[in-house]
C-alpha cells in the first residue's frame, strides 16, 4: 500500500475512533465564532448549517468504542443501542462542543431523544426536524419550505450571522460536489469491489460527518484515486446489497466479518444522510425553493420516508440489478423498528424477483462475530453456488 | 367536592352505561359483518388522530386495528396471532400490535363478535404520533387491493400548533383525504354534515370531560385507568359525531353523579372499592392479555387510578380541546395534532404532573410496555423529573400490551405491592 493511501486511512481511521470530537473542537478553535450543530442519521439539511457558518457534524453514536455507564440508566432493554451512547456522550460532556443538535424525524426513538434532550439540556439549542410524508410541491413543500425558513432562522440566531441567498447558492454547491464525489466512489466500488474495500470506503465516507464538506470531498477523491493505484487484484467474492443499516452503524468489525466471510459489499444503506439526495440541487434562483424540492423529488427510498406507490423493495431489487449483486443482506439493528418492519416486505419483493437473501441483527458495540461469519460464509457459498449453477 | 354542580342526579338502572355500549358495539360490528351485502364501505384507520366525524359524514365504517388487537388480546388470542406473524417472518422485536393484526388476519380476520371483518375499501393511515402506523399500513396494503390515503401530522415536538402545522394538515385534508373518500363512496363532501357530527361531537366530549374529572373528588367514584379505558372506548372509536355517542355519554355521567352523590368508590373486577387507600396517576398503556389480574393487582391493596395518560392518546379533551364544528378542518387538524402519542416528552411530563398535583395523587406509576417505542422511549427519564418536580414517588413496571410472553405476573404484582409499602411508609414518616 502506498504511503500516502496508509496515511489517509489512518486519519480517517483516527476520526472514526475518537469520540471526543477531537477534530470539530480542533475546527472551533480556529476561530472564537466558530460554531458546530450535531444531528442524528439520515437526513437534515447540512446546506443552511453550513451557509450560516457552522459546521455540520454527524452524531451516528459511539458504537464500539465507547463504554456505556449512565446511559443504559435512561432506556429501557427492549430498545436499540444508539440512544443509550448518544446520551452517554452527552452526558460526559464528549457532545459539548456542539452548540445544537437536530433530530431528524426518522423513528419514535428518535423522536422521543428530542424530548429528552429538551428535559435534559434546557438550556441547548435542540430541534426535531419534521420532514414531510406528502411530496406534493404545494401540499409538503409549502409545508417543508417554512420548516426550511425556520430552521434557518434558528440558525442566523444561533451563529449570529444570517445566510444570504449567495451563502446557500454556495453552500448547495458545496453539498452537490460532495454528494457527487461520494457517488463516484460508490460507482467505481460497484465496478471493481475489490479496489475499495468496504471496510475502507466506509471510513473514508464517515469522516464526512466531522470535516468540513469541502476538505471531506478531496478526501474522497484522493481516496478513488490512490485506492485505483493500488494493485489490489479481483477476488471471487460474492456481490451483495447491505440493507437496515441506515441508522445506528454496524460496528467496524461486523463490515470486516462480512468481507472476511466472502461477501463483497456493492452498495448498502450505511450513512444514508450524506447520500440521501439522488440528484443535485439546483444552484440557481431560489435556494430554499431549490432544497425543498430536491427532497420532494430526489430522497432516497428507505424505511422512514412513506412510499406512496406501495412499491416497498422496487428500489431495492432495482439495487441488485444495477450493481450485479447476487444476493442481499438484511442486516440490521436489534429492536430497530423500522428496519424490522419493512423487511417482510422487501423479503417479498426479492421472493417476487427470486434474488437470494440472508438476515441477521447487530448492535453498535456488538463485539462478537463467530455466528455473523457463520452465517454470512454459507451464504456467500450458495449464492456462489447457485451463480455457477 | 364535585367539580361541576349539575342537577341531582336520574333514576336510572344499574350500569346502564356498560350494556348501551355493549350494544352499541355489537351494532357497529353487525354493521362491518353485513357491509358486503349492504353495500357499506370500510375504511380502516387508527385511533390517535381518527377522522371519524369526516368518515361518518360519508357514511363509511371505521375499523381500528388497534382495537381488534387488544380485543384479541383480551380474549387470550393474541399469542396465537402473534406467532402465525412471528412465523410469516416478522421480528420479534416490533410492536405486537401489528404481528397481533398480521396473525389475525392471516387466520381469517374474524373480529372480536366473532364474524369476519370486511376488507377495507380505503386504508385512511393517519400518522399520528408513531412511526409503526405508516409501515403498519404499508404492510397492510400488500394485503389488499385498495387506495391508501396518507395524513402526515406534524409532531409537536415544542408543545405549539404552528399556523403552518395546520394549514398543512388541512391542505392533505382537502386535497388527499377528502378526494379519497369522495372517490371510494361516490359522495360528494358536504360540510353541513360533518358541522352538525362535530357539533353532537362535543356534547359528549363535555360530558367525558366531566366524567373524567370526576375523580378529583376524594375519594373518586371512578378508576381513571382501569375503567377509563372502557369510558373512552365510544368516544375514541366509531362513535364521536353520533347521537348515540351523546346519549351514551350522557347515560354515563348520570350515572357516575350518582356514585359520587353516594360516596360510592369505582367498581372493580371484584365490585365496588370499598376504601380508596392510594390515589395514583398512570403512564402508558395497559396490559390487555391479563387485564383483569393487572386491575386486580390495583384494586385489592385499595388503589385508584385517578388519571391516565393512556386515556388521552385518543385526544386532550380535559385539557380544554373540543371538536369545533364552526372550523370544521382546522378543528380536525388541531384534534390529530393534539392527541397525547404526538406530544413531545417536555408536554407529557407536563401534563402528568399537572395531574399529581390536580388529582391530589399519592403516587404515579408508569407501565412500559415493550411494544411502543412512542410511550416508551423517555420514560425513565420522565420518571426522574416527575419526581423532581412533584415530589412525589414513582414506580416502574414493564410488560407488554398484547404479548402474553411479557406479562410477568408474579414479577409486577411484587413490584407493585412494594411500591404501594413505600408509600404507606411514606405517609407514616409524614404523619
Ligand atoms: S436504530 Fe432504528 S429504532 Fe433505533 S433510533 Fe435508529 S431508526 Fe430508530
Ligand atoms: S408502536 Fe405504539 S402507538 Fe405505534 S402502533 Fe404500536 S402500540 Fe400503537
Amino acid at each position: 500500500m502506498s504511503t500516502e493511501l496508509a496515511q489517509l486511512l489512518e486519519r480517517v481511521r483516527a476520526l472514526f475512533e475518537d469520540v471526543d470530537f477531537t477534530a470539530v473542537r480542533e475546527w472551533k478553535a480556529e476561530g472564537a465564532d466558530r460554531k458546530a450543530v450535531g444531528h442524528m442519521p439520515i437526513y437534515v439539511p447540512r446546506e443552511l448549517i453550513h451557509a450560516s457558518g457552522m459546521l455540520p457534524v454527524g452524531v451516528l453514536g459511539g458504537g464500539d468504542r465507547l463504554e456505556i455507564i449512565r446511559g443504559d440508566a435512561y432506556f429501557q432493554s427492549y430498545i436499540c443501542h444508539i440512544p443509550r451512547s448518544t446520551i452517554e456522550m452527552a452526558l460526559t460532556g464528549r457532545l459539548d462542543a456542539l452548540d445544537g443538535m437536530l433530530f431528524p424525524s426518522i423513528c419514535d426513538v428518535i423522536r422521543n431523544l428530542s424530548g429528552m434532550w429538551r428535559l435534559l439540556f434546557p438550556d441547548r439549542y435542540v430541534r426535531y426536524v419534521d420532514v414531510p410524508q406528502n411530496f406534493s410541491p404545494d401540499v409538503g413543500g409549502a409545508f417543508w419550505r417554512q420548516e426550511l425558513e425556520q430552521l434557518l432562522d434558528d440558525f442566523a440566531g444561533l451563529s449570529g450571522r444570517a445566510a444570504d441567498q449567495e451563502a446557500l447558492r454556495r453552500s448547495i454547491a458545496v453539498y452537490n460536489e460532495n454528494r457527487r464525489e461520494i457517488g463516484a466512489l460508490y460507482e467505481a466500488r460497484s465496478h471493481e469491489p475489490w479496489v475499495y474495500p468496504a471496510s475502507e470506503l466506509y471510513l473514508v465516507v464517515r469522516a464526512g460527518n466531522v470535516l468540513p464538506p469541502e476538505e471531506h470531498t478531496e478526501l474522497v477523491r484522493s481516496y478513488r484515486q490512490l485506492a485505483a493505484a493500488e494493485d489490489r487484484h479481483e477476488q471471487d467474492l460474492s456481490r451483495v446489497v447491505v440493507v437496515g443499516t441506515f441508522c445506528e452503524q454496524p460496528p467496524l468489525g461486523l463490515l470486516l466479518t462480512l468481507e472476511r466471510a466472502g461477501c463483497s459489499i456493492v452498495d448498502d444503506d450505511l450513512l444514508l444522510g450524506q447520500r440521501w439526495l439522488t440528484d443535485d440541487v439546483s444552484e440557481v434562483g431560489d435556494p430554499i425553493e431549490a432544497l425543498a424540492t430536491a427532497y420532494l423529488e430526489c430522497s432516497c427510498q428507505t424505511a422512514s420516508v412513506y412510499q406512496p406507490e406501495g412499491r416497498r423493495g422496487a428500489w431495492l431489487v432495482e439495487s441488485v440489478r444495477r450493481n450485479q449483486a447476487e444476493g442481499v443482506i438484511f442486516c440490521a439493528p436489534s429492536f430497530c423498528d423500522p428496519a424490522l418492519l419493512e423487511q417482510p416486505m422487501l423479503v417479498d419483493a426479492l421472493a417476487a424477483a427470486g434474488i437470494p437473501h440472508t438476515q441477521f441483527k447487530y448492535a453498535e458495540n456488538t463485539g462478537q462475530f463467530a455466528a455473523i461469519r457463520e452465517q454470512a460464509g454459507t451464504f456467500s457459498d450458495s449464492i456462489r453456488l447457485w451463480s455457477d449453477a | 367536592m364535585s367539580p361541576e354542580t349539575g342537577a341531582p342526579p336520574r333514576e336510572i338502572p344499574k350500569e346502564r352505561s356498560m350494556l348501551l355500549q355493549k350494544e352499541m358495539i355489537a351494532g357497529h360490528y353487525q354493521d362491518l359483518a353485513s357491509a358486503p351485502e349492504t353495500g357499506r364501505k370500510v375504511v380502516y384507520t387508527f385511533v390517535p388522530g381518527n377522522l371519524t366525524e369526516l368518515m361518518r359524514s360519508f357514511d363509511v365504517l371505521p375499523v381500528l386495528p388497534e382495537i381488534n388487537a387488544l380485543q384479541s388480546g383480551m380474549r387470550k388470542l393474541s399469542g396465537d396471532y402473534i406467532s402465525e406473524a412471528e412465523k410469516q417472518g416478522h421480528s420479534e422485536d416490533v410492536c405486537t400490535y401489528v404481528k397481533c393484526d398480521i396473525g389475525m388476519l392471516k387466520q381469517g380476520n374474524v373480529g372480536p363478535t366473532g364474524q369476519p371483518l370486511p376488507e377495507p375499501d380505503l386504508l385512511l393511515l393517519s400518522y399520528t404520533g408513531c412511526f409503526t402506523f405508516m409501515k403498519w399500513f404499508e404492510l397492510l396494503r400488500q394485503e389488499y387491493d385498495c387506495p391508501v390515503a396518507m395524513l402526515h401530522v406534524p409532531y409537536q415536538a415544542d408543545g405549539t400548533i404552528h399556523d403552518h402545522h395546520r394549514a398543512y394538515v388541512v391542505e392533505q385534508l382537502e386535497s388527499e383525504i377528502i378526494p379519497k373518500l369522495e372517490q371510494v363512496t361516490g359522495q360528494q363532501f358536504d360540510e353541513d354534515r360533518l358541522r352538525a357530527e362535530l357539533e353532537l361531537s362535543a356534547v359528549a366530549e363535555d360530558d367525558l370531560v366531566w366524567v373524567l374529572e370526576s375523580a378529583k373528588n376524594v375519594p373518586s367514584p371512578i378508576d381513571a385507568y382501569f375503567g377509563g379505558v372502557y369510558y373512552i372506548g365510544p368516544m375514541f372509536t366509531a362513535f364521536r359525531g353520533t347521537q348515540e355517542g351523546v346519549d351514551y355519554y350522557r347515560t354515563l355521567r348520570a350515572e357516575i353523579e350518582e356514585r359520587l352523590a353516594a360516596g360510592r368508590g369505582p367498581i372493580t373486577p371484584d365490585g365496588e372499592l370499598e376504601e380508596e387507600r392510594y390515589r395514583l396517576v398512570l403512564e402508558g398503556p395497559p396490559n390487555w392479555t391479563s387485564f383483569r389480574d393487572f386491575w386486580r393487582m390495583f384494586s385489592e391493596e385499595g388503589a385508584v387510578v385517578v388519571a391516565s395518560s393512556y386515556t388521552k392518546v385518543g385526544g386532550l379533551y380535559d385539557r380544554g380541546f373540543r371538536h369545533d364544528p364552526s372550523r370544521p378542518l382546522e378543528t380536525l387538524a388541531d384534534y390529530c395534532m393534539g392527541c397525547y402519542t404526538n406530544l413531545g416528552l417536555p408536554s407529557r411530563v407536563d401534563l402528568i404532573a399537572d395531574y399529581i398535583r390536580e388529582y391530589r395523587a399519592d403516587g404515579f406509576m408508569i407501565n412500559s410496555v415493550k411494544s411502543c417505542n412512542s410511550f416508551s422511549v423517555g420514560q425513565l427519564l420522565m420518571l426522574r423529573q416527575l419526581e423532581e418536580r412533584t415530589g412525589v414517588p414513582g414506580g416502574f413496571i414493564e410488560s407488554d400490551l398484547v404479548d402474553p410472553r411479557y406479562f410477568s405476573a408474579a414479577n409486577i404484582k411484587n413490584r407493585i405491592e412494594s411500591y404501594l409499602q413505600m408509600l404507606e411508609q411514606k405517609r407514616g414518616t409524614a404523619a
